[in-house]
């Protein structure tokens, strides 16, 4: 029994050991792609935090597919902020009441600090000489995408496509169908985070060409050498805004709203924009932007309103149970 | 094995050694080759560089959340194995047969779904959510989820053991030690515990192994917050992520050892005290 209190008194002692320190501390929930680029913005804006204020802030991050992460909020994941791939998975937290409904209006351009774009990624020298959309159908192309379910990155990969096939048959419907359902039967795997897919395209060595993020295609790029890998920019792409949001029902019950907002409007600062065009996304600063100008090709992209109307209309039409996703995707 | 034997026909002693050749291809292609690869990777870049993956603040978190919820889970194992066999040996009750199968339960279900029952439970949607927001009570993506989702993958390990060895032992020993004035507690500590502790120590390092090295069922109820809530295989897949492979490869060197030095123990044991682990030979110590 002695021992037994003992073992008690030791496991509670752990317990009081792991129990974090009492500074402030944030949780940033944010999809695949994004840990290189969220280690330095963090870095950049604890130090900045701490000069003018001079509290120290800790700030958590959690990694994963974008929808899941909104899944793991709404099922109580205690995230300050969300920093995710698309509006509707902000949008799923914000409809079970813990994100204000206008989450996108509080902060300028759609509340996404940076964009992005998709692009081809394929082994150097281009073997397969996949140059457009119409070449990742091609027979013997294997293509490298994530799920569309469980990622946000496979979705913007998804409607960069249809839009892409919509634009090059007149609008018509059954034809961009026709080409993405092609375009699935050459997928061989579907990975659940656009990270997962990156891996089983460069490190597994699966696939001829990968349809990723561009960050994550010049990221695969900077890190696995430049001799391994060629980017792709294809004809026509999709604009992909980023957002990001506070989440109120969180940040007031930890009393953490302050640092928090101060948190996503340094993303939009001269300081944190060169880190985020550093790590690859595209800033929104002009002045920014011309500075890192050689670093992101020229695409023509066309935005989700362009073509979707907005992006609850492409989750109900694409990517809902039953939907097209489901009737055209992997094995149909 | 010493005795002379007929000299078998040849083509039966050819098939005999391509049926071990295969066997040993078999085992090195599956098991040695990636044990392998696994350090070989971690030393990739040499011997600093591998102590530096280690020494990472959010790698030393994570083999310290790896260790308290062993540390939790595998004790209360204990308790509820040593329990559950006891009931399971001793007692014939109503309802046996769905206990048997209740603690057989964690093998069949997968992993994913056992953590996400927890989810559906505890988590902020699931049937508790709404109390355990109120008292302000954190299970889901915090140290009490993975404890729960361990201790619900690593429950039969313990039982399983002690089960089968306790009902061939019988309670002759038990009934003596009560006919001869031992309490309840005394003939525990006294006779019960002493006969099956060679397999309560086999069962304990299977469920250890096991606790330290659960992925599916951790990884749905961890949130996966860097330092706070990943273990040590979650971590693995995280740095592995990061292009990170040195650091990847150097944490999974220490599962790898974890599950080699279990092996040895496992080894040791069974050498030793095979027949109290298999079953129990009278007067065999």
């Amino acid at each position: 029994m002695k021992k037994f209190l003992l073992m008690l008194g030791l496991l509670s002692a752990l317990f009081a050991a792991a129990a974090p320190a009492k500074d402030v501390t944030l949780l940033n929930v944010s999809y695949d792609p994004t840990r290189e680029l969220y280690r330095d913005i963090n870095a950049a804006f604890v130090a900045q935090w701490k000069a003018q204020h001079g509290d120290a802030v800790t700030i958590n991050m959690s990694h994963g597919g974008s929808g899941k992460q909104a899944r793991s909020v709404v099922d109580g994941l205690p995230a300050d902020v969300v920093t995710l791939a698309l509006a509707n998975d902000i949008d799923a937290v914000a409809s079970r009441g813990l994100i204000a409904k206008d989450w996108q209006k509080r902060l300028p351009d759609n509340a996404s600090p940076y964009t992005s774009t998709i692009v081809f990624l394929v082994r150097k020298g281009n073997p397969k000489s996949i140059k457009d959309w119409p070449d990742l159908i091609k027979p013997n192309i294997q293509v490298i995408t994530p799920n569309p379910k469980t990622s946000g990155g496979a979705r913007w990969n998804f409607l960069a496509a249809w839009g892409y096939a919509l634009k090059q048959h007149g609008g018509n419907e059954t034809k961009a169908r026709a080409y993405v359902q092609a375009l699935y039967q050459h997928v061989p795997v579907l990975d659940t985070g656009a990270r997962g897919a990156t891996n089983t395209f460069a490190q597994r060595g699966v696939g001829d060409v990968l349809v990723a993020w561009e960050s994550e295609a010049l990221l695969a790029q900077r890190e696995l050498g430049k001799d391994t890998f060629d980017i792709v920019v294809p004809s026509i792409s999709i604009l992909a805004e980023p957002p990001v949001a506070v989440v109120d029902k969180n940040v007031d019950k930890h009393d953490t709203r302050a640092v928090a907002e101060a948190y996503v409007k340094f993303l939009y600062s001269p300081q944190a924009q060169a880190i985020e065009a550093k790590n690859f996304y595209r800033p929104r600063l002009s002045a920014v932007s011309a500075q890192f100008a050689a670093q992101f090709p020229k695409v023509n992209t066309f935005t989700i309103n362009d073509v979707f109307g907005d992006w609850h209309q492409a989750q109900a039409k694409f990517f809902a149970d039953g939907a097209i996703f489901d009737q055209i995707g992997p094995g149909h | 094995m010493n005795r002379p034997r007929r000299r078998p026909h040849w083509s039966r002693r050819i098939g005999h050694v391509l049926l071990v050749l295969a066997a040993t291809a078999f085992l090195t292609i599956f098991l040695a080759l990636p044990l392998a690869v696994v350090f070989v990777e971690a030393f990739r870049q040499g011997l600093r560089a591998y102590l530096s993956a280690i020494g990472q603040h959010e790698a030393l978190m994570a083999i310290r959340l790896t260790l308290l919820v062993a540390a939790i889970s595998v004790p209360l194992n204990v308790v509820f194995g040593v329990a559950a066999a006891w009931a399971m040996a001793r007692f014939e009750f109503r309802g046996k047969a769905l206990l048997g199968a209740f603690i057989d339960l964690p093998f069949s279900v997968s992993p994913v779904i056992s953590g996400l029952v927890y989810v559906l439970l505890f988590g902020a949607q699931g049937w508790f959510g709404r109390w355990l927001e109120l008292h302000d009570v954190k299970i889901i993506f915090a140290i009490p989820g993975l404890v729960l989702a361990t201790i619900f993958i690593t429950l039969p390990f313990v039982a399983r053991e002690l089960i089968p060895l306790m009902q061939s032992q019988g309670s002759d020993e038990e009934e003596a030690a009560r006919v001869l004035g031992a309490g309840g507690w005394q003939m525990f500590f006294r006779v019960t515990l002493p006969n099956i502790r060679w397999a309560l120590l086999y069962g304990v390092l299977l469920c250890n192994a096991r606790a330290m090295g659960e992925f599916g069922a951790v990884s749905v109820v961890s949130g996966h917050i860097r330092g706070l809530t990943t273990t040590m295989p979650l971590e693995v897949e995280m740095l592995y992520n990061e292009y990170n492979y040195v650091g990847a490869f150097a944490v999974a060197t220490l599962l790898a050892l974890l599950a080699l030095a279990t092996l040895s123990i496992k080894a040791l044991l069974e050498w030793r005290y095979g027949d109290e682990i298999a079953a129990h030979a009278p007067g065999g110590h």
